[in-house]
């Protein structure tokens, strides 16, 4: 590849390794991408350039100097506006966090220091993480580089609008209801969600504290298996953290060998609802699996269809507690400091005016769900569904090595379309939202675009906790197949045109 | 104005001899104790807790709640609240979680507090006091782990609270501090005892938490808190009452004073058939009144539901045994032992017992003294002085030590009652063990017999009518000769060698 924004982020780290090109060139080739592209993508709400180039040329030299360096020291990155930085805002999207710089760094922003990751900047979300499609960001929604009338899924647009805009090579994500996998799938990029526990939330600005998961976001599989191993690992500061070795999720996503699994398509999660091609894509997925040596069988999972329902009781619970600390008392925005006002009402009126329409929605929704009187109706119930959840991928995964479906029902829907119809909008996450409740690993691969629209389309693998590297050994199989029969990456595509557009099809 | 008039005649003020509430009614009490954790860091982050700092200096992400920070529970607070439960006979939960109690307020930094609710660690426990000689069982409910608050200082305004004040100043030092918080059943069938049974208790919590080594429970520094509640029935009735809640109880004192206040507040009340109102009341210890302080008739919403930032605690059963054997005997079960050892009367030791004079005795009997002697300084000597200063015992000047080496030069002979005394005055002044004294001020009984000898054969020439009478065998007039020995030694003879002396002499 003769320009490094259209690099994978493995053959960036190997021309760095080799000294043919430096961690500078090609985080300026990124910023200079992010200059004449990101004003029509917006999948940036703050770009550090100076910083990045200081710290690339940091890289530079010791690389120069001798230093062993990690995998993908020198390698740009975006991190998603959810994650603490020291020096940089962290909004999460919102006009509550507007301007405000953390003091530390998530335990994830660490490792990617640690590692020699280059941070870019920090990519446009939902705000708080809430929604599909990027458009509840109180900063303006990020466009799909597909379709620039489109959705980029969402909460996490920014980051894999920037991976399809060829702004970044990778980016970090963090998913509570398919917020990495969904806009993975939108835009023909792969998005790893981790097994609950298996990275760090530490400084990642908590939504759903049961559910969040930080995870890998990028072009290729073996890319998102080497930001998954930076990524990953125990940490004493996250008490739900796994105090497990890592699976080898580098060794799976290079061998890519599904020969003798077993792979198990979800009956539940196709029918009414798919669009036509969003379901033969993902048939030409599993065929294409079968080819390789997998051995594909149905199996079913009556309590999915309780997922969506029960997680809309448990994940709004945690936000309304989560969230009550955004109070204008310590940080973040305030309203009504004018002498004339109580604490109380400064927190009201901060509140009523620093929190989007989707936040205030889910925010009354938990307390209600909460309150003495309806906790067990609500709350309680749903965590019994939750439990039925788990026991459905327990009794899967006894017969079956992973789990596939489309990662969601429809390919981008036009912005604007759904932010009136919530219930619609929630739809987008019914395929995704499963793992979450239950806590086990779970990806999106590109499977293709749809005949119908030109747009990508997402095949998501479901694995056992503590499995990841299964997701990556299917992912990696899937790539490999597909790539042969469309003779080039899906987004080769989107790099050979000169300039991103309106209206699909190039 | 009309106001003050309806005021005046509120049930509010109406009151009723505590005495004679003791008659129509039966007391409920209930109580809940607020125990501050002495670790060096905070429940869930690594901020030391040292108290005194200045403002905001000991906090973190964590304790200060900022958006993305976690939680990770502190297993030193978690063992101090496992042998809390275990001293109080509970049974410890082999798996239990934390649970989110959800309050808006700016001294919460979260606006919620990390604490347990339907899974507390310890429950079903019992504990037995003493109060004014008799034995009572007091039920306890629950013992759980939570998070301490951050201080608020309102700033202008007349109530010195959040109301009304020009602003409010915070400080998060505390915000995190460990706390187990104690819980009793309801305590019924203590009769007009009730506000000492309560004091009882909360002093063997104190003494308690204190032999455990788990807090300071300094009750003036908030280490150990009370918030009592009581309710009152009718005579006969097993219908509870309406209860109030009454905070701001810092000391001994002031529970067993703000429970007899209370009942008769509420006593007057329903004999005026009035209703007692639910809430939450404030002690003004200046005052030594209770005022109205939040209403609970409509009970605040927590919405409590399990932490997901934390995992399950799971004590391994074989580690609570082991914490089992560090837990000291029960202040019941030590006064038994030491009554019977030092052999003293029952009453004896209630008396020693009221005057806080417990360890300092035993202490001193460690030291080598003899019970009995022991309890006649503390309970004499210093106890006067303590008094008279108005200081608690163990502040009166003298230490355990000093006193059973001041006994012991008594019975050495080096020194008298008297003598003694003025060792006590000196120990207290400052100038040194009772030793030291004794040498800085010359004090040591004369046993040089020559000059006691001669002071003898004065005092007898002076005294002619003495001896005679002595001769005619009434030996009791020796006294005035012996008198006028021991002034002329100012005091620094043995009067038993005198009076030997005398008789000798005279004989």
């Amino acid at each position: 590849m003769s320009e490094p924004i259209f690099a994978s982020a493995a053959d960036l780290a190997r021309d760095l390794a080799a000294g043919t090109l430096s961690s500078e060139e090609a985080t300026r080739a990124c910023l200079e991408r992010i200059e004449s592209s990101d004003g029509d993508v917006h999948a940036f709400l703050h770009v550090r350039a100076d910083e990045a180039l200081s710290d690339a040329r940091a890289i530079d030299q010791r690389r120069a100097s001798g230093e062993a360096l990690g995998p993908l020291a020198g390698v740009p990155i975006a991190v998603k506006d959810a994650f603490c930085t020291t020096g940089s805002p962290t909004t999460c999207g919102s006009r509550m966090l507007e301007g405000w710089v953390p003091p530390y760094d998530a335990t994830v922003v660490r490792r990617l220091k640690e590692a020699g990751l280059v941070i870019l900047g920090k990519t446009n979300m939902d705000e708080f993480a809430m929604g599909s499609s990027t458009e509840n960001s109180a900063f303006g929604p990020t466009r799909n580089p597909w379709d620039l009338t489109r959705i980029p899924g969402g909460s996490g647009g920014g980051s894999a609008a920037c991976l399809a805009a060829f702004e970044a090579p990778l980016a970090v994500g963090s998913d509570t209801g398919g917020s990495i996998r969904q806009p993975a799938s939108v835009t023909g990029t792969v998005g790893v969600k981790p097994t609950y526990g298996g990275v760090s939330r530490y400084g990642l600005v908590a939504m759903a504290s049961s559910l969040d998961q930080p995870g890998p976001c990028a072009r290729t599989v073996l890319d998102a298996a080497l930001l998954h191993a930076v990524m990953a690992g125990h940490d004493p500061s996250d008490s739900t953290s796994i105090d497990a070795p890592v699976p080898d999720v580098v060794a799976a996503a290079r061998a890519g060998d599904v020969a003798g699994m077993r792979i198990g398509v979800v009956t539940e999660l196709s029918g009414e609802g798919y669009a036509p091609g969003v379901e033969q894509r993902f048939q030409e997925a599993v065929a294409a699996l079968a080819a390789a040596g997998a051995e594909i069988v149905e199996v079913s999972c009556p309590h999915f269809s309780l997922a969506l329902p029960a997680y809309y009781l448990i994940m709004p619970s945690e936000v309304s507690s989560n969230l009550a600390r955004f109070d204008a008392m310590r940080y973040g925005l305030r309203v009504g400091d004018d002498g004339s006002h109580s604490a109380e009402q400064v927190m009201r009126l901060s509140r009523g005016a620093g929190f989007g329409a989707e936040v205030k929605r889910r925010v009354i929704l938990g307390t209600y769900a909460l309150s003495s009187g309806y906790y067990d109706a609500y709350y309680g119930s749903a965590q019994k569904a939750r439990t039925l959840i788990i026991e459905d991928f327990d009794r899967a995964f006894a017969t079956v090595d992973v789990l596939v479906s489309p990662s969601t029902p429809t390919t981008a829907f036009p912005l604007g379309e759904r932010t009136n119809d919530p219930m619609a909008m929630y739809q987008a996450d019914l395929c995704t939202i499963p793992s979450n409740m239950a806590g086990n690993s779970s990806a999106s691969f590109p499977a293709g675009l749809a005949p119908e629209d030109g747009l990508p389309v997402g095949f998501q693998v479901m694995a056992p906790p503590l499995c990841d590297d299964r997701l990556y050994r299917v992912g990696a199989a899937l790539e490999r197949v597909l790539t042969e029969r469309w003779g080039a990456p899906l987004l080769d595509a989107l790099a050979g045109r000169d300039r991103l557009s309106e209206g699909g099809r190039a | 104005m009309t106001t003050t008039a309806l005021s005046a005649i509120s049930p509010e003020d109406a009151w009723m001899d505590y005495d004679e509430a003791m008659d129509l009614f039966d007391v409920v009490i209930g109580l809940e104790v607020h125990v501050e954790l002495n670790t060096a860091s905070k429940m869930f982050c690594s901020c030391p807790t040292d108290f005194g700092a200045e403002p905001n200096t000991q906090t973190c992400p964590v304790c200060l709640g900022l958006p993305g920070s976690l939680p990770v529970v502190n297993g030193k607070a978690v063992e101090s609240a496992i042998r809390i439960g275990l001293a109080l006979n509970c049974s410890i939960s082999p798996h239990c979680r934390f649970a989110r109690k959800n309050y808006f307020y700016p001294d919460m930094t979260k606006n919620f507090q990390t604490s347990q609710y339907d899974e507390p660690i310890c429950f079903d426990g019992e504990v037995e006091v003493e109060a004014d000689g008799e034995r009572f069982t007091i039920p306890v409910e629950r013992a759980h782990m939570e998070e301490d608050a951050g201080k608020s200082l309102h700033v202008g305004g007349a109530t010195g609270r959040i109301q009304g004040a020009e602003y409010s100043l915070m400080d998060y030092n505390r915000a995190g501090v460990p706390l187990v918080e104690i819980v009793t059943k309801p305590v019924l069938g203590t009769g007009a005892k009730a506000p000492q049974v309560a004091r009882a208790y909360v002093a063997f919590l104190r003494d308690m938490m204190r032999a455990l080594g788990v807090s300071d429970v300094r009750m003036e520094q908030g280490s150990l808190r009370c918030d009592a509640n009581v309710s009152l029935m009718p005579k006969g009735s097993t219908t509870l009452g309406t209860r109030t809640e009454t905070k701001n109880v810092n000391s001994l004192r002031s529970i067993e004073r703000a429970l007899r206040y209370e009942i008769s507040r509420q006593a007057g009340i329903l004999a005026a058939g009035g209703r007692v109102k639910q809430e939450t009341r404030h002690w003004h210890e200046d005052g030594g009144r209770t005022s109205s302080g939040r209403s609970k008739e409509q009970a605040e919403d927590y919405r409590y539901f399990p932490e997901p930032d934390l995992v399950p605690v799971a004590p391994d059963p074989a580690w609570v045994e082991r914490l089992r054997e560090t837990i000291p005997e029960s202040p019941v079960a030590r006064v038994a032992r030491l009554t019977e050892a030092w052999g003293f009367t029952e009453l004896e030791m209630r008396d020693v017992i009221g005057a806080d004079a417990l360890d300092l005795i035993e202490a001193t009997v460690e030291a080598g003294c003899s019970p009995q002697a022991a309890r006649k300084w503390w309970m004499g000597e210093l106890a006067r002085r303590a008094n008279a200063a108005d200081l608690p015992l163990a502040e009166a000047g003298m230490t355990p030590a000093q006193v059973a080496e001041l006994q012991g030069l008594v019975e050495a002979g080096t020194l008298n009652d008297k003598l003694a005394r003025q060792v006590i005055d000196g120990v207290i002044a400052g100038e040194g063990d009772p030793a030291q004294v004794v040498a800085h001020r010359g004090l040591a009984v004369v046993s040089d017999t020559g000059a006691l000898q001669a002071a003898v054969e004065r005092a007898i020439a002076a005294n002619p009518g003495a001896v005679a009478s002595i001769k005619a065998g009434r030996q009791a007039a020796a006294g005035a000769i012996i008198g006028a020995v021991m002034k002329e030694m100012r005091g620094q003879a043995d009067a038993a060698t005198v009076r030997e002396l005398v008789l000798a002499a005279v004989g």
